[in-house]
């Protein structure tokens, strides 16, 4: 086994996800199969290749960097406008600190 | 006007014949689209105000005698991870099952900018997570060349809307694959452009070093304009590329004699041999065009499934932790913290597919595997992508399958994931390597289902591809 279920909880709650038994049950499995298949990497050399994060470099490193000027951001009420729940301007969350 | 028959080019001769306005147009447009959905599920929404308005526009630019634009009163589908300020967009997720976005991307502006008119926004695999559209929240996508069949994925209802003839043209996203494997299926043009040739602002994002908008249509020349309207660079999105857009359509010349051809070993085994068959008479068309075509090698192929699914898991996993149920999700009700509330609206609201990819990819990027996974991933992008290079030293152009086999039946690998990863091994390459691709249709198995050919060209040589793709479009007689 690549991936134990305690694994699997461990990773959930670093990724926020609610699982339930049957599917941290199956994403074990799941996992399991596709991390198996990811071992074949192991097979080829690759000490002295360079990582690559992104494909094309074609600009100067500062080309891409936007003018340092303020432009109009959405206002408060669209961006609120999507929002489970907000009140006086603010994204509202269930309570963090007891006072 | 016979609806689904029409041409970007039939569009603008029918307005300046006058034989029909732009607004009626979009009208029958939106009232045939209407009707046939039901059919296959391909669109989430209509935008009836919103066309009617573009449409007017065009009418008025008509009147005055100006030019309509390049996409002048043309109906559009646009793929619901693409965002219509004012129109609700959901990404295929019960989470943004009710979003209604703020601004428009950069694509759509530039669509209606040329004159498109934005129908209805499509159906599509949750957060573009999928090969199959059967991962969206609203329902799987029906094949509409055989609706017991998957369209492909992850731009499901964008290749149908253009195959079923609810829309001329669409756009879709690409980050494995998910415009030119449904452009497959359906039997349909599919064009991924060069990385950065599109701009991404306003598209939501997956993995974005693998990210693409591209266009859907019913042949090349309509492919080509739209990639032309949308490309360029844009400051909303610093990947955005600066090299100019060169006319896409003066290629368009069915000259392909002595180009350079080359056929990747690695990507004739494994074939559906049906798939195989098809592939190798349109080779044979490209060989009576003049094309000098020969074998070449592209040995890190078979590494592609493990380096793709690293990679576009961990960007996956990093994107999608916005979905918190604080900002623009709902949110679940149960939540008594606020780490319950993130844990439970994210449990409740991804779907099995999605939760699988956040899983691997918070797993890749966890302490001690880091390395082990995403690193060397990493590495080994990089081998693929030179694989490609040392290509384009030898060959202009690069054709290839686009899928092993043509549509399967919906349900027929959903339980299976990695068996559904294996099927993407086509197409990955070339968003890992960041090239040019696009799926061309190369005639239909004895069954009737659709099979795509694929070509792949050097970063920014989209004019070669569509040279490629319309003098073999022109020639193929099977």
């Amino acid at each position: 086994m690549k991936i134990s279920e305690k694994e699997v909880r461990y990773v959930a709650d670093l990724a926020n996800l609610k699982l339930t038994d049957e599917e941290v049950h199956r994403m074990a499995a799941d996992l399991d199969g596709i991390l198996t298949h990811m071992d074949k990497l192991n097979e080829l050399p690759t000490d002295d290749v360079e990582p690559m994060a992104q494909v094309l470099y074609e600009a100067d490193e500062t080309a891409t960097l936007a003018d340092d000027k303020p432009r109009p951001s959405l206002d408060n009420a669209t961006a609120m406008a999507n929002a489970p729940e907000h009140g006086a301007g603010y994204f509202k969350v269930p309570l963090v600190i007891e006072r | 006007m016979d609806i689904p028959s029409l041409s970007i080019d039939s569009v603008r001769e029918g307005l300046r014949t006058r034989n029909f306005s732009a607004v009626e147009l979009a009208t029958a447009a939106l009232a045939h689209a209407e009707k046939e959905n039901p059919a296959t599920n391909a669109y989430l929404s209509f935008c009836p105000e919103r066309a009617l308005d573009a449409a007017r526009r065009v009418d008025e630019k008509i009147a005055r005698g100006e030019d309509p634009g390049p996409l002048g009163g043309v109906p559009v589908a646009v793929k619901d991870v693409i965002l219509t300020k004012g129109v609700r967009t959901t990404c295929g997720s019960k989470l943004l099952a009710n979003y209604i976005p703020p601004y428009d991307a950069t694509a759509v502006i530039r669509l209606e900018q040329a004159g498109g008119v934005i129908i209805g926004k499509t159906n599509c695999d949750e957060f573009a997570m999928g090969s199959s559209n059967e991962n969206s929240a609203f329902g799987p996508v029906r094949n509409p060349v055989d609706t017991d069949r998957v369209p492909g994925g992850s731009s499901g209802g964008s290749a149908a809307v253009v195959a079923q003839g609810t829309a001329v043209v669409s756009l879709g996203s690409d980050t494995g694959g998910s415009i030119r494997q449904p452009a497959s299926f359906c039997g349909v043009v599919g064009v991924t452009p060069t990385y950065g040739r599109v701009s991404r602002y306003g598209l939501t994002a997956f993995a974005s070093s693998l990210d693409h908008i591209g266009p859907f249509a019913r042949n090349v020349k309509d492919s080509a304009r739209l990639l032309a309207v949308i490309a360029g660079r844009d400051e909303m999105d610093s990947t955005s590329a600066f090299a100019p857009v060169p006319d896409y359509e003066a290629a368009l010349d069915g000259d392909i004699r002595g180009l350079r051809i080359g056929l990747p070993k690695e990507y004739f085994q494994g074939l559906a041999s049906e798939t195989g068959d098809l592939i190798a008479r349109g080779v044979d068309v490209l060989k009576s065009l003049g094309a000098e075509v020969r074998e070449i090698s592209l040995p890190a192929t078979e590494y592609a499934i493990a380096c793709y699914y690293i990679i576009c898991t961990a960007e996956a996993s990093s994107n999608l932790a916005r979905y918190d149920g604080v900002r623009y999700t709902s949110r679940a009700d149960s939540a008594e913290s606020l780490t319950d509330m993130y844990r439970s609206t994210r449990g409740e609201g991804f779907g099995t597919e999605c939760k699988r990819r956040i899983m691997l990819g918070t797993y890749v990027l966890s302490a001690g595997y880091y390395d082990a996974y995403y690193l060397k991933a990493q590495k080994v992008r990089a081998l693929i992508a030179r694989d490609f290079e040392n290509a384009f030293g030898q060959v202009d152009a690069i054709v290839a399958p686009v899928s092993p086999f043509p549509a399967f039946k919906i349900g027929e690998k959903i339980n299976d994931p990695l068996s559904m990863y294996l099927s993407d091994i086509y197409t990955i390459t070339g968003d890992l390597a960041g090239i040019p691709c696009m799926s061309v249709p190369c005639g239909r198995t004895g069954a009737g289902l659709p099979v795509g050919m694929q070509i792949l060209t050097k970063h920014f040589a989209e004019a070669t591809m569509f040279r490629v793709a319309h003098a073999f479009e022109s020639e193929r007689d099977f």
